[in-house]
């Protein structure tokens, strides 16, 4: 048995929350329909037993709500960071490999993005898709890729003159074989990062337009909506409808980071002996 | 095999001061497969960038290299012109342990390793957790393929201490003159190339 050390805590913590995020993504889809059940006998009730959470003034299960529209929002963020990622992926390299010209567009175009305020540009394309689950997630994608594109581009650019993968080619080495053996192991721990640290600003995006009213309709229990919803009972001293579900929207976004965190040092030579 | 430098002239084009000073000025070589050259002049003079002009690292802006009678580029694969750098660190990729990078080398044998005095164990290390000497021995074995038929060697041993300097460079004539590659040895240290090399040829700088 070898001695515990931080690496296995790494380990231990990063699979931890991969296996609580997809407990409660399962979950929630497991239990949408119970979420939407209204019951009037039981409404405006506390946090207690057997419902944990407490009830709305339908009478519906805070507890299962909150699962559900987290279970929502992990989905947008997974499928949103994702296809933003991979976009950035894409169009890094792609600028710092195909010369000028495609460099220059790729630059115009993340300027382009960047210049337009997030939330604004997402209310105008979700609204153009005419909102809805699509509306979030490509609204979400297109608006999140162009930061990573950047840190892309400038690592392809500076792997490109390394002397490494000059004296690789020296050495025969072929040209896949060096995008995959030398560049691709630099490459995926940025693209990782880049990726976890685009999902909580997924969830928190679509959280947020939703809760503006530009997002998910109102009968999906999606976080943002539950939030907005209990803005009105707030004042009546039903703090357990905002609390609960906001405290594990940031929980949520937590355990990504630590399930990032983690990754990266597992991924890094750096603190192989931490 | 003859290497030959014919007519090298280069300058850096992207330095921010005004002079377009040449750092190599109508400046030939040739060495034989037997031979062992050695270049020395001080700082700055060129000796690196005419090392990498010769491996093919940078094209001269005048005059050409020729291995044969045929330019560089002709021959595919690996190179059979291999550069030895004087820093280790930069030429070896940092995210590959070592038993890797010693894969790229052109069928790297195992008596290479022993007369370098490469111990099994660092095979599964990554490169941070070797030592700048150690790695420098990596280095040179990788240029200790197969097919290489000339050897640019860079200030190689100015990290190493005394009595790994003579281990390698004499492990280093030896195999040179077994194998008939040619060697171009690069340094400062005048006493040094004397005792390595067969001919030695001094960088003047350049009045231009």
């Amino acid at each position: 048995m070898r001695r515990w050390n931080g690496r296995m805590t790494a380990m231990f913590l990063c699979g931890l929350a991969v296996l609580f995020l997809a407990a409660v993504t399962a979950a929630g889809w497991g239990v949408s329909e119970e979420a939407l059940v209204t019951d009037f006998s039981r409404k405006n009730l506390g946090p207690g037993v057997p419902y944990l959470f407490g009830t709305d003034w339908l009478g519906r299960d805070m507890f299962l709500r909150t699962l559900t529209g987290l279970s929502m929002s992990i989905r947008i963020g997974i499928l949103a960071a994702g296809v933003s990622s991979v976009l950035a992926l894409f169009l890094g390299t792609l600028a710092a490999t195909m010369g000028k010209a495609a460099d220059a567009a790729v630059t115009w175009i993340i300027d382009l993005v960047m210049g337009i305020p997030h939330i604004l540009l997402l209310i105008l394309i979700s609204c153009a898709l005419g909102k809805g689950f699509r509306g979030v997630v490509v609204g979400v994608a297109l608006t999140h890729w162009t930061s990573l594109a950047r840190v892309i581009r400038g690592e392809v650019m500076q792997l490109k003159e390394a002397l490494y993968i000059q004296a690789a080619r020296k050495l025969g080495v072929g040209t896949w074989e060096i995008a995959w053996k030398h560049m691709f192991p630099h490459l995926f721990p940025q693209f990782l990062v880049g990726l976890i640290l685009t999902f909580p600003h997924a969830i928190l995006h679509e959280a947020g337009i939703t809760f503006l009213g530009f997002g998910l309709s109102p009968e999906q229990p999606a976080i943002g909506i539950i939030l907005s919803e209990s803005m009105k009972y707030l004042a009546m001293g039903r703090w357990w409808l905002a609390l609960f579900p906001g405290l594990f929207l940031v929980c949520t976004v937590v355990l990504f980071d630590v399930a990032g965190e983690g990754l990266r040092r597992l991924l890094d030579p750096g603190s192989a002996h931490v | 095999m003859v290497l030959e430098a014919n007519h090298i002239t280069f300058q850096y084009k992207n330095t921010n001061r005004g002079d377009k000073k040449h750092i190599l000025y109508d400046f030939s070589l040739r060495i034989g497969s037997r031979e062992r050259v050695g270049i020395a002049a001080p700082s700055g003079f060129g000796k690196t960038t005419f090392c990498k002009i010769l491996a093919g690292y940078e094209r001269p802006d005048r005059g050409e290299v020729l291995l044969d009678g045929k330019p560089l580029e002709a021959y595919g694969g690996c190179c059979p012109v291999q550069m030895i750098w004087q820093y280790p660190e930069q030429v070896v990729n940092p995210r590959l342990r070592m038993r890797r990078v010693l894969q790229e080398g052109d069928g790297i044998e195992a008596y290479i390793l022993q007369g370098l005095g490469i111990q099994e164990d660092w095979l599964n290390r990554y490169p941070a957790e070797l030592s700048g000497g150690e790695l420098q021995r990596f280095c040179i074995a990788r240029a200790l393929g197969k097919r290489t038929r000339f050897l640019l060697a860079d200030e190689i041993s100015t990290m190493l201490d005394l009595i790994t300097q003579s281990q390698i460079w004499n492990f280093l004539v030896e195999e040179v003159e077994r194998r008939e590659i040619g060697l171009l040895a690069v340094s400062h240290s005048m006493p040094l190339l004397e005792h390595v090399c067969t001919r030695i040829r001094c960088l003047e700088e350049v009045s231009s």
